[in-house]
């Protein structure tokens, strides 16, 4: 067995990646396009981008969204991150199975059903459609990625440090937001920002729970590429992919660079 | 003993929001989608009869249920109304994805798995990336892709390969390209970590042996890969089977998939009681599945203690 790089793993590792990025590149390529038609080069030009200032409906829903996904993925942090504590550290509790199969179901769940059901609850209680009903449903389903991956930090967590905490007499609500939390808060980023992205990305569950005034962007994407492509659709996908690109990467130095500080400290601190 | 009860009050409390959040927004809803299943449609507010009017005391409530019936299930099960054809094919469709994602998915994981370890992050990352930029955005990038006029028509007319447009987008052959597209990062990532963690010497141990590497995959490193191989093609299987977005947008009028039926039946024909039956029937073919998902991702947890 050959370990490193072999020509085999170089090239299936190159043709996947290229697999996965030459549409995107493509699709922001094009988006610079001069002609209307996406398909035929006709020069670079930024005008597809100037043109979506003036589409103020995909601007509203711009704003609808963003409004969205920051609120919900914010409840939903505080509640996954509830929930991966009560399914990590409180053992066995009434109704366990339930909670944790309430905690996978929705990761797999397909969108229509989701959707569907939380709009005939909305219905059942009579709650008027609209911003809050969206905000509501994505909290639901985007609350469980969050426990997952904060459970996860927290499963491979030393406890020692928090017995040590509590036998000195810290109350259990003080050491949570001493040792606990900081020590598991780049978990807690990182859900919070799969909580935004999922919230910005829904299209299926959104529209089964919106209503009138609330329609979000890829509510409106949707239903502009059903009419076929257009170099707008283009510009408007590149700055939400350039947005994206920029978040996660500057995301990842700084926890990368948190974690390496907090490596030193302990290191330090041993010594 | 003041602390344990500071610590027994909290802990309800970090218990009880969630559970009771999760039983109000996930749990109710199923079992009102239920009900409405066994309703029929009306033409009123809310569209569905008969409704529970607890106002009336027993007699409400007898009202109520004996006004409930099976027949939207009779309608769905029916075999001139398309549905048992549109699950049967969501079935297919979901199963071939799956088997092309383990082809695809594999090679590029096991390439990451013996990668340097200095570059595994930055690969892990790259793998990553696309899933975090908009899943209508990838699917949309390949309708420009594989229209007629498409860039893949044009490059292989330019080369000569063919000489008429392929006819690709609005087919089932563009729905597998899709759901292999916007998936792969859920096959990959599970198939990495469980390669990841693979005992290297136990394949030096067979080649010592005189093992040639080909039978020394299949016999060692394929093996302690299957509940990679399992977490991945359920994590793309089941939410496949649902799959509306990339039917609806790459594939044709023929392409039947049950999540484009039941949000045809619950847009255009709008019919919530039919919808909700749909929706039913759809779970009880994915509950098997959805627990053995929640077995495997269980034990991975005990086994991370």
């Amino acid at each position: 067995m050959r370990k490193g790089l072999t020509w085999f793993n170089v090239t299936s590792i190159v043709l996947g990646f290229a697999f996965l990025y030459i549409p995107i590149i493509l699709l922001v390529i094009y988006s610079f396009n001069a002609s209307r038609l996406v398909t035929v080069w006709a020069g670079f030009s930024t005008q597809w981008y100037w043109s979506l200032l003036e589409n103020e409906q995909l601007i509203d829903a711009a704003w609808v969204t963003l409004r969205i996904a920051f609120f919900s993925s914010l409840v939903a942090t505080v509640l996954g991150t509830m929930a991966a504590l009560a399914l990590t550290r409180y053992g066995r509790f009434g109704g366990r199975t339930l909670f944790s199969g309430m905690i996978y179901a929705p990761l797999v769940m397909p969108e229509v059903i989701t959707g569907l059901s939380l709009l005939l609850l909305f219905v059942a209680v009579n709650f008027d459609r609209g911003f809050w009903t969206v905000l509501l449903a994505h909290i639901t389903f985007t609350m469980c990625f969050v426990a997952v991956v904060v459970q996860s930090r927290l499963v491979t967590f030393d406890r020692t440090l928090e017995e040590a905490a509590l036998d000195l007499g810290c109350p259990p609500f003080q050491t949570f937001f001493k040792i606990t939390l900081p020590l598991i808060l780049p978990a807690v980023v990182s859900g919070f920002m799969l909580a935004f992205t999922l919230s910005l990305d829904d299209l299926v569950i959104a529209s089964f729970t919106t209503g009138p005034g609330a329609t979000t962007l890829p509510m409106r994407i949707y239903s502009q590429v059903r009419l076929g492509v257009t170099p707008e659709i283009n510009a408007v996908c590149t700055i939400l992919i350039a947005i994206v690109t920029v978040v996660v990467i500057v995301a990842s130095i700084v926890t990368k660079r948190a974690e390496n500080q907090r490596q030193a400290e302990e290191r330090a601190a041993l010594q | 003993m003041a602390m344990a009860g500071e610590k027994g009050r909290g802990r309800w409390v970090v218990i009880a929001v969630p559970y009771l959040w999760l039983l109000a927004l996930f749990l109710a809803p199923f079992l009102i989608v239920f009900k409405i299943s066994l309703s029929q449609d009306v033409v009123a507010q809310p569209p569905y009869a008969p409704q529970l009017d607890l106002s009336n005391g027993l007699a409400g409530i007898t009202e109520f249920l004996s006004g409930l019936s099976f027949a939207n299930y009779g309608y769905v099960l029916d075999f001139s109304n398309e549905f048992l054809e549109a699950y049967g094919s969501s079935l297919v469709i979901a199963s071939i994805s799956t088997l092309l994602l383990l082809l695809v998915g594999y090679p590029i994981a096991y390439g990451m798995a013996r990668a340097p370890r200095s570059i595994q992050p930055t690969l892990l990352m790259l793998v990553i990336l696309p899933f975090w930029t908009s899943f209508l955005i990838r699917v949309y990038a390949w309708i420009g892709i594989l229209s007629p006029e498409g860039l893949l028509n044009q490059g292989l007319m330019a080369l000569g390969v063919i000489d008429t447009p392929l006819e690709i987008l609005n087919t089932n052959l563009a729905v597998y390209i899709g759901i292999v597209y916007s998936y792969l990062p859920f096959m990959v990532l599970p198939l990495y970590s469980a390669l990841e963690k693979l005992d290297l010497t136990l394949l030096e141990a067979a080649a010592d042996l005189g093992c040639p590497p080909v039978k020394a995959f299949w016999k060692i490193t394929f093996p302690l890969s299957i509940p990679g191989v399992a977490a991945g093609a359920l994590l793309c299987f089941i939410p496949a089977v649902g799959e509306f977005v990339i039917p609806d947008l790459l594939g044709g009028s023929d392409t039947l998939m049950i999540g484009k039926s039941l949000w045809t039946e619950f847009t255009v024909n709008r019919s919530w009681t039919v919808s909700s039956a749909v929706a039913v029937l759809l779970l009880l073919v994915l509950v098997i599945p959805i627990v053995i998902y929640q077995n495997i991702q269980q034990r991975e947890l005990e086994a991370g203690k």
